[in-house]
């Protein structure tokens, strides 16, 4: 059972590399990604027995914080796939066979990486995730969007190096400390106090900063502007939303063995550290920032920073993180969507030549504006909920500095992006981007509308299998030493 | 058979200054390649057996990092007819000099870690820590994307030899797996430079330059 939803994406990708018309793919990835969250659903609201499913001798497991990000993951990858006809059709010009293809082959990677409960398979999951999006960033086949897809690729697969290295390191601290463990998660936890603490320190860096980098979290961040900047709207969600939300399981499940292992500050420290540095970075380059799409991407490098608190932090907090990065990823498909709609009615992403959108594209900017009063934290949304609980679990566990930074970046972030979403909607369009045909139609703005709708109910209402799901995932997350 | 590991360490180390040093891309493509082929061969070379799979994955190993891999960047060179200097940021002595205290201060710095007693005195760590290193030189002080592709796979060679290490902990699975994930990498980049030289009718990274703050 838990091969389909792996190889059933891999199916359709299969079909939609081999259909011959440019109109049907997009709909074949819709039917992969509808057929996907059945599967998904199947799993998660029928639990075999109430014990984890597993395959493959345990390499493959459906663990409780596995569950969130795979129902999440469906969730994103259908909404997006909704939006694919209706933008791929606006784009005849453009041969969309590997397009709708890799979309298919990604959910099929990321659904691998979730189930991958053996260090080694994670990681070689985690690079097939890098490399079936690569091509999807390139879409657009300018000089911009390849240079993009050239430091996507090359910070990617090095960044993930290291993180392999790590994994060596986490593998070398069983030999050293004289144990013998299998590398499935469990079994590591299990054994960690007696592991090696001088490798298991070294390998929790190494592997921070491998998945980091996939993550997005600064000082790796580099790739993040070009890419989410040059990359359709459709795949900055995917990337956004999904991989960095799997790079992010990655971290927690390597956090879990080392703080099993070593001096309990150690992790927390380098977390609540990269953490606050990222929303810093990224609270810098969002003040004054002109090109709408790389904001986002710094956004997306704000929250990461978030999640990385979240996890550092510990306890209650780990309940905010697992709840932030859904809220965040929802979010996302909000901004980018509709920044991909604006980008298309003039031409430009660019607040230089963008203003007024709000009279020109009045669905996709209102629907935009929503998403920047969310992702900052605005009541009633989201993550609203999500970053006050990581904030005052903060307090309650006496990170005072650590709090008190996060409520000042979160507030130089809500004027520096504010600043930027105000001067594309507000005002008059220029007299010299005349209007290029595009208008809000039902199937580009109608997936965008659903992504929002969630995250104003996740910020109304938690429902309660949700929620308890997400405790469950908090607790088998959380060492209690 | 043990006692050969060291020597060959350090002809892999050779082979560090060598992708440092050469200046036709040719060339470095072949030094990568004999690493990768040498280094294909090291678990023959550890102590103890390393049984049937053992000799799979040395095969499959040495076919992908020695001929797979070199095959994909040379096909790639021929397609895009890249210039055949190596065209570097610094010049080839500075770049030697910096592999060279690279190298030297992974060795000491090897000797301060909490080696197990068998590997304490054997030049694996050292050698991965110094090809890691040269990597990072290779990506950072070339200009030319494919060159970029050459650093990328010193490193990852470094990372394989860290690997001899704890050779007996890794799944068969995951070893090919590595390794498939690394030829497909290298395909997807051999195309990417492919465009690349279409846009940019070059393949230099001094022509990606647009995208910053």
């Amino acid at each position: 059972m838990l091969y389909l939803p792996i190889f059933v994406p891999l199916i359709a990708a299969a079909a939609a590399f081999f259909t011959k018309s440019n109109r049907v793919r997009p709909w074949i990835a819709v039917a992969g990604a509808a057929a996907h969250s059945a599967i998904v659903y199947r799993l998660l609201a029928f639990p075999a027995g109430g014990a984890d499913l597993s395959a493959l001798g345990g390499w493959l497991r459906l663990d409780a914080p596995g569950r969130i990000v795979l129902g999440f993951l469906s969730v994103l990858f259908l909404l997006c796939s909704t939006y694919a006809p209706g933008y791929l059709a606006m784009r005849p010009e453009r041969d969309n066979r590997v397009f709708c293809a890799n979309i298919l082959v990604l959910s099929a990677t990321t659904t691998w990486m979730v189930l991958s409960y053996h260090l080694g398979l994670m990681w070689v999951a985690m690079e097939a995730t890098t490399l079936a999006s690569a091509p999807l960033i390139y879409f657009n086949r300018n000089q911009r969007s390849i240079e993009a897809t050239w430091k996507y690729l090359l910070i990617g697969s090095v960044g993930i190096a290291l993180a392999l290295l790590g994994s060596l390191f986490l593998s070398y601290a069983a030999i050293k400390g004289g144990v013998e463990t299998s590398l499935l998660f469990d079994d590591l936890t299990r054994v960690a106090s007696k592991l090696s603490a001088p490798w298991l320190r070294a390998a929790f860096v190494l592997t921070l900063i491998g998945y980091g980098t996939k993550m997005g979290l600064a000082p790796m961040h580099t790739w993040k502007p070009d890419a989410y900047g040059e990359a359709p709207g459709l795949v900055g969600t995917l990337l956004a939303g999904g991989v960095t939300s799997c790079a992010f399981l990655a971290i927690l499940r390597v956090q879990r063995v080392c703080r099993a292992g070593v001096e309990a500050g150690f992790v927390r420290d380098i977390l609540i550290f990269m953490g606050l540095f990222s929303m810093a970075v990224a609270a810098i380059f969002m003040v004054r920032q002109r090109d709408f799409k790389r904001m986002l991407a710094y956004s997306s490098v704000e929250h990461m920073g978030i999640l990385a608190i979240g996890v550092g932090v510990g306890g209650p907090a780990l309940y905010g993180a697992l709840l932030h990065m859904i809220n965040n990823g929802l979010t996302k498909g909000v901004l980018f969507l509709s920044a991909g709609n604006i980008h298309r009615a003039y031409g430009s992403k660019s607040t230089d030549q963008v203003s007024g959108a709000l009279k020109r594209t009045p669905l996709s900017a209102a629907l935009f504006l929503i998403g920047f009063l969310a992702i900052t934290g605005s009541p009633p949304f989201g993550p609203f909920v999500s970053e006050l609980t990581i904030v005052a679990a903060a307090f309650r566990r006496g990170e005072f500095v650590a709090g008190g930074l996060f409520l000042v970046l979160l507030a130089v972030v809500f004027i520096g992006m504010g600043g930027t979403v105000l001067a594309v909607v507000q005002g008059e369009p220029r007299e010299d981007r005349p209007p290029n045909g595009f208008r809000d139609h039902f199937t580009t703005a109608a997936p965008i509308v659903v992504f929002a709708a969630l995250v104003l109910l996740l910020g109304l209402y938690i429902p309660r299998t949700l929620e308890s799901s997400l405790r469950e995932a908090a607790a088998a997350l959380d060492v209690k030493r | 058979m043990a006692e050969w590991l060291d020597p060959l360490l350090i002809l892999a180390l050779a082979l560090n200054f060598g992708a440092l040093g050469v200046s036709r891309i040719r060339a470095v493509v072949n030094v990568v390649a004999a690493q990768g082929i040498l280094l294909g061969v090291l678990p023959l070379f550890l102590h103890g057996g390393i049984g049937i799979r053992g000799f799979l994955l040395v095969a499959t190993t040495v076919g992908l990092k020695g001929f797979g891999i070199p095959a994909l960047l040379l096909h790639a060179m021929r397609e895009v007819e890249i210039r055949h200097e190596v065209n570097p940021v610094i010049g080839f002595m500075s770049s030697l000099l910096l592999g060279a205290v690279g190298t030297g201060l992974a060795i000491v710095f090897a000797r301060t870690l909490p080696l197990a007693p068998e590997h304490a005195n054997t030049l694996i760590v050292p050698a991965s820590l110094a090809t890691v290193w040269t990597g990072f030189l290779m990506l950072t002080l070339r200009r030319k994307a494919i060159m970029q592709v050459l650093g990328y796979l010193l490193l990852e060679n470094g990372v394989f030899i860290f690997g001899l290490l704890a050779l007996e902990a890794t799944p068969f699975l995951v070893e090919v797996g590595v390794l498939l994930d690394l030829f497909t990498g290298v395909f997807v980049m051999g195309i990417i430079i492919h465009h690349i030289s279409r846009e940019f009718s070059s393949t230099s990274m001094d022509r990606l330059s647009e995208l910053k703050e």
